[in-house]
């Protein structure tokens, strides 16, 4: 790992300030950032920990949306009783990284097999920045890339509740991240279906599967589609076939535990 | 360089440490604490399991500086006061939990943090909560056998 400075501010602008300087980079729970730079994938000059300012702490619940600061870690999701969504991050990795790991810094990286990028996707949430409110239908922007400009800071995610939700994980055994996860939303204005891990642009909508579901919401009303393997991931772990086939299957199981 | 300070296993240490300094290094380096074993280093295997602040985390994938100000426990932290194994440490030894022993320290830490959360845990629940912690030579059998005894012990 190249050597990097280090500073923990404890207001967002200090953050921002402290972002501002020439390759720097946001360390939040570090679970993916820090194995990065030990491969040298990545080299900052200076790494700022989010962890350490409390306005991205905590959770709150009002007028139908839970919202999350950004530096909640996983394990804090987990235990507060939020149906799918606490169900999903205690799914996340290992014990040992849902400690760490925080949902701000999960959305930032947009790893393609992540799990939280699903469930923010199928419920439409708002991701809110230091600077902005981006659109989870706007957030996510290809494979570790998002709408964040350079030095933006997550701050909280705003999740709509919906009336019924499910996340189903099809579990890469070694490193736990989804092979395939899809999430099914049903939201007051209709069911949103989102899927993580097959495609080689990231988390995206399954719009075919929400318009037979908003017409008859069954796992039999996805029965007749198929999904294309074209633009699926491929990997040891999976062919594009393979995939498409389990976006199918995860969306009817969802569907039927919704 | 930064300077920080923290306890492990109760005392106060202090040292100074590059950014890049990774918190299993700096127990092993500078405080000579060599039971926080690295098997992998690259967050895998849970050889470098270690408590912070009460909870598991896994010391090659945290930096000493995010460590600053805190509480660790280590496996040298474990023992009881007289020297004499834990009621983990001692189900481990008894129920052959352990073959090489490369991956004890992480094992009796994730079972420590399991045990305080959870008193009476499924087979199941230990299986999950040692999914970040690798063994290579046990097949799990003997490590279940001892969590479950521990559990019953510390009832």
């Amino acid at each position: 790992m190249h050597n990097f400075d280090f500073e923990k501010p404890s207001t967002v602008a200090d953050a921002v300030a402290a972002l501002a300087s020439e390759d720097a980079q946001a360390l939040a729970g570090g679970q993916t950032l820090i194995p990065t730079l030990k491969q040298r994938l990545a080299a900052p000059s200076k790494l700022v920990s989010l962890t350490g300012i409390a306005d991205l702490q905590g959770i709150s619940h009002s007028d139908g949306v839970l919202t999350i600061g950004a530096a909640t870690t996983h394990v804090e999701v987990a235990a507060g009783g939020y149906g799918s969504l606490s169900v999903l991050a205690g799914n996340i990795g290992d014990p040992a990284v849902r400690n760490r790991g925080t949902i701000g810094g999960s959305l930032a990286n947009n790893d393609p097999s992540a799990d939280y990028p699903a469930a923010v996707l199928a419920t439409g949430a708002t991701i809110n920045t230091n600077a902005r409110s981006i659109k989870a239908d706007d957030f996510f922007d290809g494979i570790f890339t998002t709408a964040l400009e350079e030095g933006e800071i997550i701050t909280s995610v705003a999740f709509p509740i919906p009336e019924a939700s499910c996340y189903e994980k099809f579990e890469q055994p070694a490193s736990r991240f989804a092979l395939v996860g899809v999430c099914v939303a049903k939201m007051a204005g209709g069911v949103r279906v989102a899927v993580t891990g097959a495609s080689e642009e990231g988390v995206h909508r399954w719009r075919e599967a929400e318009t037979a579901l908003n017409a008859n919401f069954s796992a039999d009303a996805i029965a007749d589609l198929s999904v294309s393997a074209d633009g699926l991931i491929s990997d040891l772990h999976g062919t594009p076939k393979y995939r498409a086939n389990l976006v199918k299957v995860l969306t009817a199981r969802a569907v039927a535990n919704c | 360089m930064s300077s920080i300070s923290m306890t492990v296993n109760g005392k106060t240490v202090s040292g100074e440490v590059e950014g890049r300094t990774l918190l299993s290094q700096f127990l092993r380096e500078d405080l000579l604490l060599t039971g926080t074993h690295i098997g992998c280093d690259t967050s895998q295997c849970g050889a470098c399991s270690v408590h912070v602040d009460g909870k598991l985390v896994k010391g090659c994938t945290m930096l000493a500086v995010e460590a600053d100000g805190a509480a660790v426990t280590t496996i040298e932290g474990m023992a009881n006061e007289d020297g004499s194994l834990s009621i983990i440490q001692a189900a481990f030894q008894e129920h052959h939990g352990l073959q090489c022993g490369f991956c004890t320290p992480g094992m009796v830490m994730a079972t420590d943090s399991l045990l305080k959360s959870n008193s009476d845990p499924s087979e199941a629940e230990i299986r999950k909560h040692l999914s970040g912690n690798i063994c290579r030579c046990t097949g799990y059998h003997n490590i279940i056998k001892s969590i479950q005894a521990a559990a019953s012990q510390l009832g």
